[in-house]
């Protein structure tokens, strides 16, 4: 079976063994234009009160 | 009347001017000395250095802005200090030098009755042998500090793509260019956005690129890590970072402090005291900051640089600058007014400012080398300092000695940053994150050091369209149009 793209890196390094790589699912959401609007309005709310917290 | 002069125009530098002359209008008067005829946006530099925004798009001129607020604007350089006087006038003055306006080279005494120091960095090249001589830019590596910086990486980043796409497997090395660099998130971003370029044009596959940092561990930036709180687990800024570096395919070495830069290779030193070599085609290593050199003398005419500026050439505020062990470092050795201790008419800002120590833990190798980032003090922290130091400058000229002093503590700060990770309004990334403390108080939140309610990181679109949406905002805020003064820093 051939690997998951997603999974390949996995065996190009030592150091990318152990980290978490996101499967196709996650990396679909990054780009989706229905999530990430909604995900904009959540961290422009989320950055406001950072910012009203720090003035 | 009373005279306030702001040294510099960059972030902090303009936020304070631009409220100081509002808060102040016609009665008092504001003067700008900075070297430079145009602002610029510097977080969108990253994008001029792949290619995806022009030079004029980062940069305006700042003559007329600062015509339309009433602000006296005098293109140079500051060289000195003068906070007593001299010996035949009690009024304190600066010594600078034009840089322009007509004027280049000529020197003038400007005096003052409050100085706003926000002079940014001297961006350190000649700290690393080969990678620039005193603050200019050395012929082997490129840098996306300046819009002309970041002009002249694109050039060479097409020069990169156009051997790729003749079959020359090309090596990318990008990151920091001394063991005590700050501002890793400008490499961080540069190096997905050249990845993100590579791949748009096909060519992934014939690009090696290689990080390379000072930090301790991925994910310091500076501040220590941050830990945040993410499908129910409260997990470090070191599992995202370098998940991101996996997923794009984007090998690393950290703890390094490079200590030669030759025409295709860089030597370092790591943490644990081993040396080591990466070649390069094409490198942007990030240069370390200084002070700008100003000196300070007193009404005899003798240097009191010293007294005024800590040894990195950053200005001394009211931070405790007692040396003490990491294990004793308290979120309240952070300044709170960022006023001079000597002389009380005087204030820093931004980068300007001399911090009490580190953020990150500070480490050194075997053979004795210190290597640890520096801690960042650009973009929103900058802006709150420029405006708290211009509303307590204008309560005092207003009310007087006795005027009660704000505060903008990064102990007491969040801040806001969105990193790019590749441009595009349909297929960009940034990540998203906030921090809050800036700098952690680890008696306050035991722990992680910072609020983990407000603490939070996120990678996707979404942030690439704030971040796209922040370089149209603060630009429009610099340029003073309507409403300018409700947009917050």
């Amino acid at each position: 079976m051939a690997t998951k793209p997603e999974e390949f890196n996995f065996s190009k390094h030592d150091q990318f063994n152990n980290s978490m790589i996101p499967g196709k699912f996650a990396r679909a959401l990054r780009t989706c234009k229905i999530w990430q609007f909604i995900r904009f309005i959540v961290l422009n709310i989320k950055m406001l009160i950072v910012v009203s917290k720090s003035h | 009347m009373a005279r306030l002069v702001v040294l510099g125009g960059g972030v902090a530098g303009h936020t304070a001017a631009t409220f100081a002359a509002d808060w102040l209008g016609s009665e008092h008067e504001v003067v700008v000395v900075t070297p430079n005829a145009k602002w610029n946006w510097i977080p969108s530099n990253i994008w001029v250095g792949v290619g995806q925004m022009s030079k004029e798009e980062v940069t305006f001129d700042l003559d007329p802005v600062y015509k339309k607020a009433g602000i006296t604007y005098k293109q140079a350089k500051a060289v000195s200090l003068n906070p007593e006087g001299n010996g035949s006038s009690d009024k304190p003055f600066v010594t600078i030098e034009y840089t322009g306006q007509g004027k280049a080279g000529k020197s003038e005494e400007v005096t003052y009755d409050y100085l706003i120091n926000a002079t940014g960095p001297k961006l350190n090249f000649g700290a690393t042998p080969g990678l620039g001589e005193g603050s200019q830019l050395g012929e082997h590596t490129v840098s996306v500090c300046t819009a002309d910086h970041a002009q002249h990486a694109a050039d060479e980043l097409t020069k990169v793509l156009d051997k790729m796409r003749n079959g020359e497997r090309q090596k990318i090395l990008i990151g920091t260019g001394h063991g005590m660099c700050t501002c890793q998130g400008a490499a961080f971003e540069y190096i997905f956005n050249v990845e993100h370029e590579i791949r748009k044009a096909g060519l992934r596959d014939m690009a090696d690129i290689q990080w390379i940092s000072n930090e301790a561990f991925m994910g310091d930036f500076g501040m220590g890590g941050l830990h945040m709180k993410v499908g129910g687990y409260v997990v470090s800024s070191r599992i995202f970072t370098e998940s991101l570096f996996a997923e794009r395919g984007v090998n690393y070495i950290t703890g390094a402090h490079v200590n030669k830069v030759e025409k295709g290779k860089v030597s370092y030193e790591l943490l644990d005291g081993t040396m080591g070599e990466e070649t390069f085609d094409f490198s942007m290593l990030i240069p370390p900051f200084a002070g700008v050199g100003l000196k300070a003398y007193n009404k005899a005419g003798e240097d009191i640089t010293d007294t005024v500026f800590a040894p990195n050439g950053f200005m001394k505020v009211d931070a405790d600058y007692t040396p003490k062990p990491y294990e004793q470092w308290k979120a309240s050795d952070w300044p709170l007014t960022y006023q001079n201790p000597t002389y009380k008419n005087v204030f820093a800002a931004g980068i300007a400012f001399a911090p009490p120590h580190l953020i990150s833990k500070p480490a050194k190798s075997p053979n004795g080398t210190v290597i640890n980032p520096t801690p960042p003090r650009t973009g929103m922290p900058s802006g709150i300092i420029g405006k708290a130091v211009a509303r307590s400058v204008c309560d005092l000229i207003k009310n007087g000695e006795g005027a009660h002093l704000h505060e903008a503590s990064m102990a007491h700060m969040g801040a806001a940053c969105v990193a790019s990770a590749g441009k595009g309004w349909l297929d960009g990334t940034a990540a998203a994150m906030t921090v809050y403390p800036v700098v952690q108080d680890f008696e306050k939140y035991p722990g992680t050091g910072r609020d983990t309610d407000y603490t939070f990181g996120e990678i996707g679109l979404a942030g690439h369209w704030i971040k796209h949406i922040l370089h149209y905002l603060f630009i429009y805020k610099a340029k003073l149009k309507p409403f300018w003064k409700i947009i917050p820093e």
